[in-house]
């Protein structure tokens, strides 16, 4: 789901950064809090966002022949709520484009749009929803990492298809083709990484110290 | 929730990423990202990036090493954390 260093025109690129902005800015106080509320939460948002920097470094290989990786911001989502992982997501993103050349600065806010802020508040609402369902908290947490992944990488697909619509079918053409190299592809592996997400909450989880999953999962 | 239903899920995520390297062989398995850049070039050939990496790793094997740094720290910090839960339970 990285959008390439220079591979958004630059009014684009300029738009998501500034959309990423107060996301990023609204997680970071909200991490702040958390901390100073809740010392005890700091080695459990170390996990969240180490959590993120694992999958993300992992190229998986998927059935249509293609590798793409998770992004593992499903966790933090569970345990701390979609804001604070526009931090966490960031600062992977980040790691990546400075020393990787995976993603860039100049795409940092779509990509930040795209995994830390998309794909989290879409885990959210999946969470949120399963809970009302009153499904099992383990379907619920597989379900919310599995479709966050998933809506990353289509979120991803639609910035390119605004920057660069088809000359014929314009955006929705465009959109096709971008989703058909992201999404299939990411299938198996959103899979993977929401059935990944509940064994690591449930061994992070016990005795109830991370509330409304503790004891349910 | 059982030790049991934790390999069990464990081992089907661990088949499902295998799967494909059994199924499809003589597949590069290419990145999705390089695909989407491609993808770019056919849908406006005039478009020329206008940003450059700051710095990019000297070739594939040290890139394959910094992912392997990244996934070295994030599996630090889960395991720290993890490890840290079960030492002050068996208290």
């Amino acid at each position: 789901m990285h959008i390439m260093e220079g591979f958004l025109p630059a009014p684009h690129a300029l738009a998501w950064s500034a959309a990423a902005v107060p996301f990023v800015a609204a997680g970071a106080w909200k991490l702040k809090r958390i901390v100073t509320d809740h010392p005890e939460a700091r080695l459990q948002l170390a996990a969240a966002g180490g959590f993120a920097f694992v999958l993300s470094a992992l190229k998986l290989p998927s059935v249509t022949g293609s590798c793409s990786h998770p992004t593992g911001t499903g966790l933090g989502t569970v345990l701390f709520g979609p804001s604070v992982m526009a931090v966490l997501g960031g600062i992977v993103l980040l790691f990546q484009a400075l020393l990787l050349a995976h993603g860039g600065l100049t795409t940092l806010g779509a990509n930040i749009m795209s995994m830390a802020v998309a794909g989290p508040w879409i885990a959210w609402a999946v969470w949120k929803g399963a809970s009302l369902l009153r499904l099992p908290a383990a379907v619920g947490i597989a379900l919310a990492a599995a479709l966050g992944d998933l809506g990353t990488y289509l979120v991803t697909s639609a910035q390119l298809a605004l920057a660069f619509p088809d000359p014929v079918s314009g955006f929705a053409g465009a959109y096709v083709k971008f989703a058909g190299i992201f999404a299939l592809t990411q299938v198996p592996l959103a899979v993977a990484e929401g059935l990944v997400t509940v064994v690591v909450i449930n061994a992070l989880a016990g005795r109830g110290l991370v509330p409304g999953v503790g004891g349910k999962a | 929730m059982s030790a049991r239903l934790n390999y069990l899920l464990l081992g089907l995520a661990a088949l499902i990423v295998a799967a494909p390297l059994l199924l499809t062989p003589g597949v590069e398995f290419s990145g999705t990202d390089d695909a989407a850049r491609d993808a770019v070039a056919t849908v406006s050939p005039g478009y020329t990036p206008w940003a450059e990496p700051l710095w990019e790793p000297p070739g594939k094997e040290m890139e394959s090493l910094l992912f392997a740094v990244q996934a070295a720290i994030g599996a630090g910090l889960v395991g720290y954390a993890i490890g840290r839960r079960h030492g002050r339970d068996s208290k």
